[in-house]
């Protein structure tokens, strides 16, 4: 409970102020609201693949799901954004529930199974032949909600939101029973915890939040294209980005993605492949020399972060 | 008519596909890791096909044993650089898996810095002129020989591991790693051989990627993985000759959507992939390899 405080004062309380108040002295605020979403799906990633150690290869699946579902319910229904909000993440969950017969598969058959989900429902929203439902390859256009300010908001709550997540996470005894499974599901089972009831919660999170983080994005930047939305990059940045800074930790994924978004954003703009070229090698190093991330390093040098 | 033609046509690109996941196979079957750089050596090895010709106008069948022999080479460090540490780990498989996907994207970036983001292709002349008539059937010439170089392959795969000594010691190690070191075989030596060996196949099938896939881009790797991927869980994972009939299995599936649901043929390997993993995940002839 107290470490619950701490985490959130150390870690919630400035990132959330940051964000929010960012944007009155730095002019960038697509940059910003970028670090946003980031923050947002690191921690998404990390509360299923650090927390029960089910690597979601295909995340970015969840996130065009929330798109697009927001999208859809804006063009189509014509309800308000905030409403389309949970339209769009109600769809990314529903589409979490579909997939948890992939939970039967382990370790990298599970990541490969989500990747290939991820590409089939692109496969799907894409095609030319639901052009009147999805419009298709030509993308969407939201001209007529588009609304910076709020939808900005909106993502400092999510971001929030997502942030006392993982702080509970962290502290619980439902973050504990998580990590149980992770390190030993028989045994955790045999200790009284709900393995599979336990495990499909913190998926249906998992997916609730980059559900929520994609509506947004959607609303944010209101004119989009499928392939920007089911973008591989956003779970390969995710995953590399929680990893670095290690994950079951709150700090870990900020970290992250504050170091190397904030180098992507120096170097990788102008030169895409040399970013590409260093995080792939900066993968290898990190699982070859520093599998847990930065922050188990940090604590074995005797600084507790949160 | 378009029946026969997508049987024919479909077991030409399956032999094609069954060569193109064998060393993904291979290497899994041998050292229970996930290469998923292999696509990007099927992609390094559609360049070096590309170069060969625009440099020394080197036939794509002479390039194909280069590669084999280069890749092989290649193979025996990067196995001691990469696996021994990743099989010491707690969990190799989901590490190498990662692993490899750095490796993957480092590989696609570096091939994107040296040879450009482009499209590269290979005239289907070089590999014979006009259609070859097979059964009442006319396929261009390029699909027909890359379907018996792929099939030339596979058989040279089979005489190797049935028919050769260290093919009977790679078998060992497959069958259970622990006893065969126990017997007092050179485990990493016959891994690292299987490792170089992965590489050299995925190398040759991205020779012949050109002709059958149309195109080479820096960027092809990662999807190539997932096809050779979907066909080896097909077949069975870590079984290389349940490998061809998978691969057979997709590539007549392939032409099947192809000649009758086109616009939805993209779909077919991620919603087969799925289907397989969930209904049988040790393949159509695989022993039960899933833990919990």
């Amino acid at each position: 409970m107290l470490r619950g405080v701490r985490d959130s004062l150390v870690v919630v309380v400035p990132l959330t102020a940051a964000a929010a108040l960012l944007p009155f002295a730095y002019s960038n605020e697509l940059l910003l609201f970028n670090f946003i979403v980031f923050l947002v799906l690191a921690q998404g990633v990390n509360v299923i693949y650090g927390f029960t150690g089910y690597l979601p290869f295909g995340y970015v699946g969840f996130f065009g799901t929330g798109a697009y579902g927001f999208s859809l319910a804006v063009i189509h229904l014509h309800l308000f954004p905030l409403v389309a909000l949970g339209l769009g993440a109600a769809a990314a969950v529903l589409l979490a529930l579909l997939l948890t017969p992939l939970f039967r598969l382990s370790g990298a058959y599970f990541a490969i199974a989500s990747f290939a989900a991820a590409f089939a429902v692109y496969e799907v929203v894409s095609n030319p032949h639901l052009d009147a439902i999805t419009k298709g390859p030509y993308g969407i256009s939201l001209s007529q909600i588009y609304n910076p300010q709020l939808s900005y908001g909106v993502a400092v709550v999510i971001l929030a939101v997502t942030l006392g997540v993982t702080v509970y996470l962290k502290n619980s005894r439902f973050g504990l029973s998580l990590r149980s499974i992770r390190d030993d599901s028989l045994s955790a089972a045999m200790a009284g915890v709900n393995v599979v009831r336990a495990r499909t919660l913190a998926w249906l999170i998992s997916a609730l939040i980059a559900g929520l983080i994609g509506g947004v994005f959607a609303w944010y930047v209101s004119v989009f294209y499928p392939e920007t939305v089911f973008g591989a990059e956003f779970s390969v940045f995710a995953i590399v980005f929680a990893l670095f800074g290690g994950v079951a930790t709150v700090s870990g994924p900020v970290l992250g993605v504050i170091f190397l978004y904030g180098i992507y954003n120096v170097i990788g703009i102008s030169a895409p492949q040399y970013f590409q070229l260093i995080y792939g090698l900066l993968i290898m190093g990190l699982v070859l020399f520093l599998p847990g991330g930065v922050v188990p390093l940090l604590r074995r040098w005797g600084i507790d972060v949160p | 008519m378009m029946l026969e033609y997508a049987l024919l046509a479909g077991a030409i690109f399956g032999l094609y596909f069954a060569l193109a996941g064998l060393g993904l196979n291979l290497v899994f079957g041998v050292m229970r890791i996930v290469n998923l750089a292999h696509g990007d050596f099927m992609m390094l090895g559609a360049f070096s096909a590309f170069w060969l010709f625009r440099l020394i106008h080197l036939n794509p069948l002479f390039s194909a044993l280069f590669v084999l022999a280069l890749f092989a080479l290649l193979g025996l460090p990067l196995y001691y650089l990469l696996v021994p540490p990743l099989l010491r780990a707690k969990d190799p498989e989901m590490l190498s898996f990662i692993l490899f996907f750095g490796f993957s994207q480092a590989i696609e970036a570096l091939a994107a810095i040296a040879f450009g983001p482009s499209e590269r292709s290979l005239p289907g002349r070089l590999l014979g002129r006009g259609p070859i008539r097979i059964l009442g059937q006319a396929f261009p010439a390029a699909w027909t020989w890359s379907g018996i170089a792929s099939a030339a392959a596979v058989l040279a795969v089979y005489l190797y591991l049935y028919h050769s000594r260290l093919g009977y010691l790679t078998r060992a190690v497959m069958e259970d790693r622990e006893e065969a070191l126990a017997t007092g075989i050179d485990v990493h030596f016959v891994s690292a051989i299987a490792f170089g060996l992965g590489l050299a196949l995925a190398g040759i099938a991205g020779v012949f990627a050109p002709f059958m896939l149309g195109s080479a881009t820096p960027s092809m790797g990662l999807g190539l993985t997932l096809q050779s991927f979907v066909v080896i869980v097909i077949g069975s994972l870590g079984n290389p000759l349940g490998t061809v009939l998978g691969g057979i299995i997709y590539g007549v599936s392939l032409m099947f959507m192809q000649t009758y649901f086109s616009s939805w043929a993209s779909l077919l390997p991620y919603v087969l992939l799925i289907l397989i993993l969930l209904v049988r995940p040790s393949g159509l002839l695989g022993r039960q390899v899933r833990r919990a």
